[in-house]
This record gives C-alpha cells, sequence and structure tokens, in this order.
C-alpha cells in the first residue's frame, strides 16, 4: 500500500502522466513504428544471425569468391572477393555498428548530461566559462579530433568508441545546460519552491523530467551520428581490423569491387542507409511524441 | 554593431589558441614518434635527427618555439616528406580542397533554397511531398554510400565521367565529388528553408502586407524572405564544418590531392607537424566563416545584436 502511495503522488491529479501521452502519441505514429519494427528486426537479425547463421564469419569458401546472391549453398547476400559468405558479414557488420552507434551514444550522453548540468547548476561565471569551453570544442571538426585520437593512441575496440564518445558530448552539454538553466527560471518552478519544495524534489520532479524529452530525442538522432562516424573511420581503414567488420567496413570493401560485384556495396549501403533512415523518424516521431507545445 | 563584431572576433582568437594548444598536447602525448619505422637506424643519426627537429626540447620550448615560428606564418617541416615544408603541402592540397568545398556549399545554398521555397509556396501538393522525400533522403544516405553509387552509373555504367582524379581541376573531374558533397546540403538546407518560410507565411506582418494590397511576390520578397535567411545562415557554419569533414572521405574516394586526404594520411604515419598544420588551417576557416556567419546573423536579426 505505502509503495502505491508514493507512486500516486509522483503522478499527476490528471490520471494520465505526460509519459504514458507521449507513448499514445509515439505509437499513433506511422512511419516511427514502422520504423522501430524495422530497427528491432535488424537488431534480432545481428544478434541470431552471427549465432544461427548457415555460415560462419570468417569461413574462407575457395571455390565460391564473390558469389552473386543466390539460394544456391545459403549465400543469400552472395560472397566476398575472399569467398565468405555476406550475410554472416552483414549481419555481423550489423553488431559491431549498432554496438558501437550505441555505447558511443552512452558515453557521450554520460559526459554530455554531466558537464551541462553542472555547467547548468553553477551557472554564473564557472557555467559561462565551462560552456566557452565547448564552444572552442565547436570549432575543431570531430572527425578531426577522433582521427587525431586514435593515430595517437592507437586503434582498438574500445579507444575507438571512447574517442568517439569523448568528442560528439559537446550538443549534450548545450542541450542539457539549455534545458536546466530555461527550467529553473519558469514559474512553476517558483511557485514550487515558494510552497516549500526542496531543492531535490524540484530537481527530480520538474528539472529531470523536462531535460530528458529533449535528451532522449537527440540520444536517437546521435546513435545514427555515431554509427556513421565510424563507417567514416573504418572507411579510412582506422576502424575495426579483420577479421571483425562493421558496415563501413563492408562499404568500403565493396567500392574497391565495385565493377566485379556490386552486391558487395550495394547490401550494407542499404543496410546502413536504411537504419539512417529509421533512427530519422523514430526521433521525428520521438520529438513530436515528447514536444509540449503540441499538447 | 561595431561592438557586437568586436566581441565576436575577441572571442575567435582565444579559440584559435586553444585548439593550437589542444592538438599540439595531444600530438606529443602519443607513444611512438615519427621515426620508429625506419629500419635500423644508427643511434647517432636519430639522435642528430632528434635534435635536428627539437624532439629533446623540454614540451613547452617545443611549443614557444612552435608558435613563434607559427605567429611568422611557417608551420615547419614535414617529419615524413623531408624535402616538403607543411606551407607547401597545404598549399598544394588547399585549393583543392576549397574548390570543391566551395562549390558544393555554393549548390547547396542556392538549390536548396529555391527548393524549400517552391515546397513552402506549394505546401501540401504533389511538389512539396516530392522536394520533402528527397530531401529526407539526401539527409539520411551517407556521402561514402553516395559517392561509389554515383561512381557504379555515371563512371561505370554510363562512363560519363571520368571515376577520379583531379586532373587540373577540370569541369569534368569536379562534377561528381561536388555533387556528392552538395546532396546532403542541398537536403537539409531545403528543409531548414521549408521549415522557416512557412512560419514566415503565417506571421502577421505578412499579414498585414497582403491586406495592404501588396502584390503576392513583392510580399514574398520584402517580407517573408528576409526571416528565412536568419536560420538558414545559423545552419552554415557548421555545415561548412561538415563539408570540411565530408571533403576527408571524398577526396579519398575520387582521389584528390586535397588536405583532407593529407590530413588522413599524415595522422596515420604520425606525421605531426602536418597534422597540426592542417587543424589549424582547417580551425582558422571555421572559426572565422562561423564569424561571418555571426555577423551575418546580427545583420538580419536586430535581436541578436542586443544580447
Amino acid at each position: 500500500m505505502s509503495t502505491l502511495g508514493t507512486m500516486t503522488s509522483e503522478t499527476p491529479p490528471a490520471g494520465r502522466s505526460l509519459w504514458r501521452d507521449a507513448a499514445d502519441r509515439f505509437v499513433a505514429n506511422r512511419a516511427a513504428m514502422i520504423s522501430t519494427g524495422i530497427m528491432l528486426t535488424i537488431l534480432v537479425l545481428a544478434i541470431i544471425v552471427p549465432i544461427w547463421g548457415p555460415h560462419a564469419l570468417d569461413e574462407v569458401y575457395w571455390d565460391r569468391m564473390l558469389v552473386a546472391p543466390s539460394l544456391e549453398n545459403h549465400h543469400w547476400f552472395g560472397t566476398d572477393v575472399n569467398g565468405r559468405d555476406m550475410f554472416a558479414r552483414v549481419f555481423y557488420g550489423a553488431r559491431i555498428s549498432l554496438t558501437i552507434g550505441i555505447l558511443t551514444t552512452l558515453v557521450a550522453l554520460s559526459i554530455g548530461v554531466l558537464y551541462g548540468a553542472v555547467a547548468g547548476f553553477l551557472g554564473g561565471r564557472i557555467g559561462t566559462v565551462m560552456m566557452r569551453m565547448v564552444d572552442i570544442l565547436y570549432a575543431v571538426p570531430a572527425l578531426f579530433l577522433i582521427i587525431i585520437l586514435i593515430s595517437v593512441f592507437g586503434n582498438n575496440f574500445i579507444l575507438v568508441f571512447i574517442s568517439i564518445g569523448a568528442v560528439e558530448w559537446l550538443t549534450m552539454a548545450r542541450i542539457v545546460r539549455g534545458q536546466t538553466l530555461s527550467i529553473r527560471e519558469k514559474d512553476y518552478v517558483e511557485a514550487a519552491r515558494a510552497m516549500g519544495l526542496s531543492q531535490l524534489a524540484i530537481l527530480t520532479r520538474y528539472i529531470i523530467p523536462n531535460v530528458l524529452g529533449p535528451v532522449i530525442v537527440y540520444v536517437t538522432l546521435l546513435i545514427p551520428i555515431n554509427i556513421l562516424v565510424e563507417s567514416y573511420l573504418s572507411f579510412l581503414g582506422l576502424g575495426v581490423q579483420e577479421p571483425y567488420t562493421s558496415w563501413g567496413r563492408l562499404i568500403s570493401q565493396g567500392t574497391n569491387e565495385i565493377e566485379a560485384g556490386p552486391w558487395l556495396l550495394l547490401i550494407p549501403s542499404a543496410f546502413l542507409t536504411v537504419t539512417m533512415f529509421c533512427f530519422n523518424f523514430i526521433g521525428d516521431g520521438l520529438r513530436d511524441a515528447l514536444d509540449p507545445k503540441d499538447r | 554593431m561595431f561592438s557586437f563584431v568586436v566581441r565576436r572576433v575577441l572571442f575567435a582568437v582565444p579559440t584559435i589558441f586553444v585548439i593550437i594548444v589542444l592538438t599540439f598536447v595531444l600530438m606529443h602525448a602519443a607513444p611512438g614518434g615519427p621515426f620508429d619505422d625506419l629500419p635500423d637506424l644508427d643511434p647517432e643519426v636519430l639522435n642528430n635527427l632528434r635534435a635536428a627537429y627539437h624532439l629533446d626540447d623540454p614540451i613547452w620550448q617545443q611549443f614557444v618555439h612552435y608558435l613563434s615560428n607559427l605567429l611568422r606564418g611557417d608551420l615547419g617541416p614535414s617529419l615524413v616528406y623531408r624535402e616538403l615544408t607543411v606551407n607547401q603541402i597545404i598549399a598544394t592540397g588547399l585549393p583543392v580542397s576549397i574548390t570543391v568545398g566551395l562549390s558544393a556549399m555554393a549548390i547547396g545554398l542556392s538549390i536548396g533554397l529555391l527548393c524549400g521555397i517552391i515546397a513552402a509556396l506549394r505546401q501540401n501538393t504533389a511538389v512539396d511531398y516530392a522536394v520533402m522525400a528527397a530531401a529526407m533522403t539526401g539527409v539520411a544516405v551517407p556521402t561514402f554510400v553516395t559517392a561509389p553509387l554515383l561512381i557504379l552509373v555515371f563512371g561505370l555504367y554510363l562512363a560519363w565521367l571520368p571515376i577520379s582524379g583531379w586532373n587540373g581541376g577540370q569541369i569534368q573531374n569536379l562534377i561528381l565529388p561536388v555533387t556528392t558533397l552538395a546532396i546532403p546540403k542541398v537536403a537539409a538546407i531545403a528543409r531548414i528553408t521549408r521549415g522557416a518560410m512557412l512560419e514566415a507565411l503565417h506571421m502577421d506582418f505578412v499579414r498585414t502586407a497582403r491586406a495592404k494590397g501588396m502584390p503576392e511576390h513583392k510580399v514574398i520578397l520584402r517580407h517573408v524572405l528576409r526571416p528565412v535567411f536568419i536560420p538558414v545562415v545559423s545552419y552554415l557554419g557548421p555545415a561548412i564544418a561538415t563539408v570540411m569533414t565530408g571533403s576527408v572521405i571524398i577526396e579519398k574516394i575520387f582521389g584528390l590531392p586535397g588536405i583532407g586526404r593529407a590530413f588522413v594520411d599524415s595522422a596515420i604515419d604520425r606525421d605531426y607537424p602536418v597534422v597540426m598544420g592542417i587543424v589549424i588551417v582547417y580551425a582558422v576557416f571555421i572559426v572565422m566563416l562561423n564569424l561571418v556567419a555571426d555577423v551575418l546573423y546580427g545583420f538580419l536579426d536586430p535581436r541578436i545584436r542586443q544580447k
């Protein structure tokens, strides 16, 4: 009973929480729902194909090099120049690309939210100096900084995603700080303070839920950006190394075989592009769902 | 307005300085040096080499040395291409990168604005939907997917255009790389323009202008377009940065001898002076162009100047 009591006191008296509202609006958005479905499918395939697929990632079939996609021998996506099955490689690549996209975003999320929140709460001179640093880092193209970081600290899986995350947190910090500052000044926060609500209660009940919306939206936009950054790096030979692969690496290898085996380029490109579309639609859907202006 | 410009300029100087310090520290934190790969070097030769490039001095002394040279416009020697200075490498690569980048931006801006305006004026018609669907595609498809596809279609199947190389900047060598870089810019600018235009069309002052009997084309030109340029201009700063980063990939795919490709190659070879030189050149460019965008912004929207 006591847990129920605290739960009901958390939700507004209207009976429908803002989150419930947002979820309903998101479900009503067809493009966003279809995109979510496609992404979940790719995600599930990325998990199961490397485990239960007909071919292993690095199994070389000497007699079946550069086979076009066909049902024969289960080479649904064909084979590459080394005679490796593309179906396995594309979904193994999905695994790496999606993992890197999500992990780097988590790194960027933690740094950005912490930095932005501190800058927003402290405000004043320290907050301004902190944001000036962000402004300065904005003038360095992110890809350049990442390439420098990788060339300096060597090239391994963990470093690649820490470098990407360590560079891509800037916008997150700006969003969080901007939201924090503007919500702190809102009348309803003033009213809550006047009614004697503690600083902590104001933080958890008003500031965090309001900051969360834009942060979630930005996260769905940052994941594809980071997948792309990883692809760029793999494309330049700075990302994941053999025998591992990612979409970027597959596309890069496909580009080299563009005449002999166009499917090597077209299939991973299609997956990457569809993923970009889906995240864009999901992000738009979330923005529409969470934007209080439309209510 | 004047003090606004001065404030912006004063902010640009420390920005560039911090970027120089940052890249310098990063490059010198690197384990391993540029001479690691040389086979069986006599230790004495190695010491002489290190001394010649001041690699044994304390790091702050190297920095002061670097900075004083930089102020005289000297970015130092390349550690890998011993016969070339960084200035020479940048001087040969920069015109290529600028030609490609600026052409892409110019195309992106003109076609993007045009498409966005047309889509907004024909809101919710087939034209609007077509433009927006194309723009969505342009934003979502990565440049390094577009580039090989364009090569495949126009370079190999149709064989209309050369698939790579610079060839002294011949127009047919420029078409594919510039198109690749321009597509996402056209798409993004069209979307921004359409959004801003629709908002502007519903402003009170536009209704007033129409109510007093102003012809529609004059309403558009005189009242609607000015607020439309504001978000477009503020997009230009970051857009130029992405055109520059994008050029790294594009130059690699199309085999263009620009500084983006030089940057990647020298980062892999740990050729610090070249990497630093290129980062500084890029940073100066981005800061300057942001400055121009800011000033334009302040010019278009008087409210910004007051802040």
